[in-house]
Order: structure tokens, then sequence, then C-alpha cells
């Protein structure tokens, strides 16, 4: 009778042991070495040196544009996706025939990885060729941009290529969404006199809060921890006065570059810290609905 | 029953096997580490080691190359090793500070002083390299090639049309500059994606702004980062860049070099790896000069291997090194790779004409550290030099980006 209750237990213990290891005590290990003084490769002389490192970084000049594009970037990426897959969602819903083309058409960007997309989307907005031609070639010449080289644009080029990439997943999202609406609400609402654009706003999104709410969730983490899109397009100083540089690439810099360990674990617990502060009440919120319902 | 015993017989066998394999693959090794994967380097890399297996039968030599971001994989993947304790025999590093600070000053190098002397090397390096090498009067590296980084190259056709000659000093280039402009060209071709191209002009115009000695001093704390010297520099480069074409941000250095090959730019201050680029691409027209204001100051950088405390194959290693530095090895590797030789007595039939004119001024030129490839200042230094420069190349703010340089320098003394 024991044994078959301390079965489940001893299952699940090696992978237990393993995350606490791997995952919490790296993360607690890195948070040591952001309080240390561990800024060269003699890491045996390292010493306690409090927030300096954090001191440090709140007047470095690049982590302060770093956070800037970091919010600018979600600012652009996640309503980008949510508008971009809602539409391609609707469209396809309605289309009769073709179907499954459309849906993979949308679907195939997802299929490459961010590296693949940096170094695509990097030489289509090479500011003399790429994008700027075909712009020229249709007529649409005043929609001329330096991309990720004018420090104006800068992030939000990159913002660009990952709309392009990750709007396949919301379209997806919102797809098996409306799906799920039941139809008798639509022609109840047919029958009240709704028009579409009542039976839009009324019905439809509210009905697809959840799924939103799920991809805002996930879209906003990819976008916080962006790293790979970033350095295939512009590189690892983030562009023309870091215009388009983030949080992780600051990292990776400092950490792998120049050496300075304790400045580059400083960089991760802030993101730590951010990260934390969207997932984990979102996650108390889904458990406790879960236990209520 | 049977089963489980054929199980561990096999494993038996198995492990009989491998740890046979493992004792006897122990001895005769060589692992050479680099970020050298393509072209003349590999094909200079591969001839050394052809060299090496000559004069060293029976030593498998395994090249442990990482690819990518012209070093940068490779140098992440290098500290994690020698970090864990697994170091290779000899990895390929830059001469200077770079070596000094991020691994002799940890204590993970041994010194090569009686490798230096019995060679003959202090005799065969100019001073000027030695000084480069030398760390608390021990010797830790030995130059595999030497590069020049303070290099004007133009399109000998285009300054022809327009009548001009290569500038000598910084005013020179303004008026060469603005006769470019007028022709409708760019004057000045820069590639500075990831910003090191951007560093690299920075440091030939402090060069030409506060000679070799005052430029040398800057990384020993005798010239003042917040002196009046730095700041003519930063102006002079703010001028520059307004003559730069405007997509730099999004071009390598070799890209900005194909301006130059097209005829659409004037020029380029790059290293002498454009010689290399212009010949894989045919191009015939190339002219060269010194950067303004650096006649007579040699602005150099070197692949350097050394010898990690725990190297696994100490003789292998130590003959390996002594390859790299001798006469035989240098003139085999400098032709393929595109640099020259760091010793001074090697043969200039087997170089081409840029590299012939190179290795004239290496013998008689004053030898200064270059910044932006690691000689003159060490990584984390240098990599808050990068982010001063990230900043000054869009919003060309003197006053600002002096003071970051002066707060890297105060960093870079701390401790």
């Amino acid at each position: 009778m024991r044994a078959a209750r301390l079965a489940p237990v001893l299952l699940v213990l090696p992978s237990a042991l393993l995350v606490l290891v791997f995952v919490y005590g790296f993360i607690a290990w890195t948070g040591w070495l952001s309080l240390s003084s561990a800024n060269d490769l003699l890491l045996g002389a390292a010493r306690f040196a409090g927030l300096d490192n954090y001191a440090r970084l709140a007047g470095h000049p690049r982590f302060r544009i770093d956070l800037e594009n970091t919010v600018t970037f979600g600012l652009t990426f996640i309503p980008g996706c949510l508008i971009l897959g809602l539409g391609g969602a609707i469209l396809i819903d309605h289309v009769v025939r073709f179907e499954g083309m459309w849906r993979t058409v949308c679907l195939m960007p997802l299929a490459l990885s961010f590296i693949v997309t940096g170094v695509v989307w990097r030489w289509l907005m090479n500011p003399s060729s790429g994008l700027n031609l075909m712009l020229e070639g249709l007529g649409l010449g005043a929609l001329r941009s330096g991309w990720y080289t004018d420090p104006a644009v800068g992030i939000k080029a990159v913002a660009l290529a990952a709309v392009w990439q990750l709007s396949g997943y919301t379209m997806a999202l919102y797809l098996a969404g409306l799906r799920a609406i039941p139809r008798e609400l639509y022609e109840a609402a047919q029958v009240d006199g709704a028009g579409t654009g009542q039976t839009f706003w009324r019905i439809t999104l509210p009905l697809l809060a959840p799924v939103t709410l799920s991809a805002v969730i996930v879209l906003g983490h990819i976008s916080l921890k962006i790293f790979d899109l970033v350095i295939a397009m512009t590189g690892p100083q983030g562009g023309p006065a870091f215009s388009s540089d983030v949080p992780a690439n600051f990292m990776f810099q400092t950490t792998f570059q120049a050496n300075r360990f304790a400045d580059g674990a400083a960089v991760s617990i802030v993101l730590l810290v951010i990260v934390s502060s969207l997932v984990i009440p979102y996650l108390y919120w889904s458990l406790r609905r879960e236990v209520r319902g | 029953m049977r089963r489980l015993i054929t199980g561990w017989v096999l494993t038996a066998a198995f492990a009989l096997a491998a740890g046979g394999a493992w004792a006897q693959g122990q001895a005769g090794k060589l692992e050479i580490f680099s970020w050298w994967t393509t072209g003349g380097e590999a094909a200079g890399l591969l001839k050394l080691f052809e060299l090496d297996r000559q004069q060293h039968p029976g030593v498998e030599i395994i090249n442990a190359t990482v690819a990518g971001g012209a070093g940068q994989n490779a140098k992440a993947v290098l500290k994690t090793r020698m970090l864990g304790g697994d170091p290779p025999d000899s990895f390929q590093v830059h001469m200077g500070r770079e070596l000094i600070d991020t691994w002799v000053t940890t204590g993970f190098m041994e010194p090569l002083d009686a490798m230096f002397k019995e060679a003959g090397w202090e005799k065969a390096f100019p001073p000027g390299v030695l000084e480069l090498l030398r760390h608390d009067g021990a010797y830790y590296s030995v130059p595999a090639n030497i590069h020049r980084a303070n290099v004007l190259w133009y399109n000998r056709k285009v300054f022809q049309g327009t009548g001009l000659q290569p500038p000598r000093t910084v005013d020179e280039f303004f008026q060469v500059a603005d006769k470019l402009k007028a022709a409708g060209l760019t004057p000045l071709a820069l590639g500075d994606n990831g910003i090191w191209a951007s560093t690299h002009l920075f440091e030939t115009v402090l060069i030409g702004t506060l000679g070799a000695d005052g430029y040398r001093a800057l990384w020993t704390g005798k010239t003042d980062w917040n002196g009046p010297g730095v700041k003519k520099a930063l102006e002079s480069m703010a001028r520059m860049l307004a003559y730069v074409n405007s997509d730099h941000a999004a071009r390598s250095w070799d890209q900005a070099n194909e301006l130059v090959i097209q005829g659409k730019a004037g020029m380029t201050i790059m290293g002498d790896w454009v010689d290399a680029d212009n010949l894989a691409k045919g191009f015939k027209d190339a002219g060269w000069a010194a950067a303004p204001g650096n006649t007579g100051v040699y602005d150099a950088l070197s692949d350097s291997f050394g010898l990690p405390k725990k190297a696994p194959h100490r003789k292998e290693t130590l003959d390996w090194l002594r390859l790299v530095g001798s006469k035989e090895g240098q003139e085999a590797f400098n032709p393929l790779k595109g640099s020259i030789c760091a010793r001074t007595d090697c043969d200039p039939k087997l170089f081409g004409p840029y590299l012939q004119w190179a290795m004239e001024q290496w013998k008689k030129d004053a030898i200064v550290p270059s910044l932006a490839h690691g000689a003159a200042a060490k990584e984390s230094w240098a990599a808050a030099i990068n982010d001063a420069m990230s900043l000054f190349v869009t919003q060309k703010d003197v006053a600002q980006t002096q003071k970051l340089l002066v707060q890297a320098a105060a960093d870079a003394a701390k401790k």
C-alpha cells in the first residue's frame, strides 16, 4: 500500500532534482555572481561587492537604451502579431476553397529559425537594395526607409521581421478560437438584427479573450528574451547608437567578449525579474481559475 | 540469466576496447585551436600543419577550429574550455593586451623565455614587437604574422581621373575628400556593421593626431583621455564621418571595399586584409599608402600562439611553437595568409607587391599596438570603447564621447 503512494514521488524525483540543481541552483549561482566582483577571468579572487554592478548598470547608457528598445519592441511586435493574426484567421475562416493552402502559407514562416529570418530580413532591409528598391519599383518610393541603419527606426525594423515570422502562430490560435465559437450565437445575433460590426465587437472579440490573453503572454515573453533575431539582423553591437540593441545582446557581449561575468550576471537577473513579473501573476491567476472551476 | 551475462560480457569488451584506444591515443597528438576556417587563413594553417608533420612525423594534428563572428565564437568556446580545465595544446590569440590581460595575468599561460633565447628570436623580431609580447620581463606568445591596420586604400583610376594624390595628412584628407565629393563620388567608404571598423578608423585618427608616442601613452595612462589631443581626434573623426557612405551601418569592411573596387568611392581606411580581398576579386587598380597622418608609424596586430599551463601534449606544443616562429614556418604561412612575417629576415620575393611595401615599412617604422584588434587594450576596455564609438558614429557628440572614453580608461585601470 505504501509503495503505491511512494511510486509517483519516486518517478518524479530524478527530474525534480535535476531541475532543482540545473535551473534553480544555477539561478541562485547567477544571483550570487551578480553580487560579486568577478569581472575578469580571475574567478577565484572575486569578493562580495553588493549592489555595485547593478548601480553601474543603472548608469550605463547602453543598458538604458536596451530597456527602452525592449518596450518599443513589445509595443510593436505584440499588437502587430495579434492584429495580423486575427485578420488572417477571419479571412481564412470565410474562404471556401484552398483553405489548407492558405493555412500552410501563413504558418510557413514559423518553420524557420530566428537566425534564418534575421539573415534574410537583414538583406531585405539593406537600404541600398532589397525592400527599398522594391518599393520604388512599385511607385511607393515615399515609404523608403533606412530600416535598421536609421537610429529612429532601429528596433521597429527587427519587430517587423518578428511579426512576419510569428503572426502565423497567432493566426493558428485565433482560427481555433473562432471555430470554437458556437454558431447558435451568430444565428441569435442575426435574428436580433445585429450588423457585422456589432457581431464582431460584441460576440467574437469577447469570446476570443482567453486566446488573446495566452497569445499575449507567449508573445510577451518572446519579446522580452529576443536575442538571436537581433544578432542575426543587426550584429552584436545592435545597430547604430544601439538602436536595435536588447538586454540579451548586451549580456552576451559583456560576458563573453568583455569578460565581465558579474555585470553579465546582473543583466541576466534584471531580465529574470522582468520576465517573472509578467509570467508569475499569469500562472497564479490561471491556477486559481483551474482550482475554482 | 544468459542475456544478463551476454550483456555484461559485451560491456566489458567495449570498455576494454575504448580504454585501449584512449590509452594509445594519448601520446603524439597536437590540438591547435583557431578560427581560421576559410580562404588564405585556412590554407596557411594547413601548410604549417604539413611542415609540422614533415619535421615531427607521427604527431597527429587536431585542427580544432570554431567558425563565425571573426573569432567571437571561438573566443567564447576557448574561455569555457580554459576555465573548465580542458585547454587546447595551443590557441590563436591576438598578441598584446588581449593575451596578457585575459590569460597571462590570470595565470593560465607559461612563459617562453627559454625558447626565445635559444631560437634567437630576440634578434629576429623587431624590438617594438618584443615589447608587446613581454609581460613582467617574460615572453608569453609567438607571433605567426603581422597585419597592418593603418593603411589607406584607394582606387588609382578614380584618383588619376580627378587628378588627386593620396592624402598624407588629415588636412589634405579633407581637401581630397571635398574634390571627390564634388565629382559625385563617396570620398571614404566605411563598413562598420559590428562597429569595430569605426573603432579601427578612430585609432588611425588618434595616431595621426597624437603621434606614435602620444598614442602609445594612452594605454599606459600617460596621455590624458580628457586632454586636447583626444578632443581634436574626435573632432577630426566627426568631420570625416560627413564624407562617408550613408549605409555604412549595413555594410561590412569588404562590402565597403566593394564600393572602392566599383569606383563608387575613392578611399577606404582598413587593414591589409583588403589586399587579399582585392586579389581575390581581381582588382588591379588598387593603390595604397599610410593612413592620413600615419606616415612612419606601423599600427600592428598579430595572431600568435602560446603555451597554456595545462596543455596535454607539452613537447609537441613546444615543437609547434618553434615552427611558428621559425623563418621556414613564417615564410610558408604568411604569403598564403596575406600578411607579413613578424621576423625581419623573411624573403621578400615570396610576397606580392603590397606585402613587399609593408615588409619595407616594418623594418623602419615606429611600431604601435592596434586598439581594434586586441593589441593595445584588454577586452573589457576595447568593448567599452566600441560602445562609445557606437553612440559617437550616430550622434557625433564629442563631449559625451570623450566622457565615455575617460570612464572606460578609469574602469580599465581599476584593480
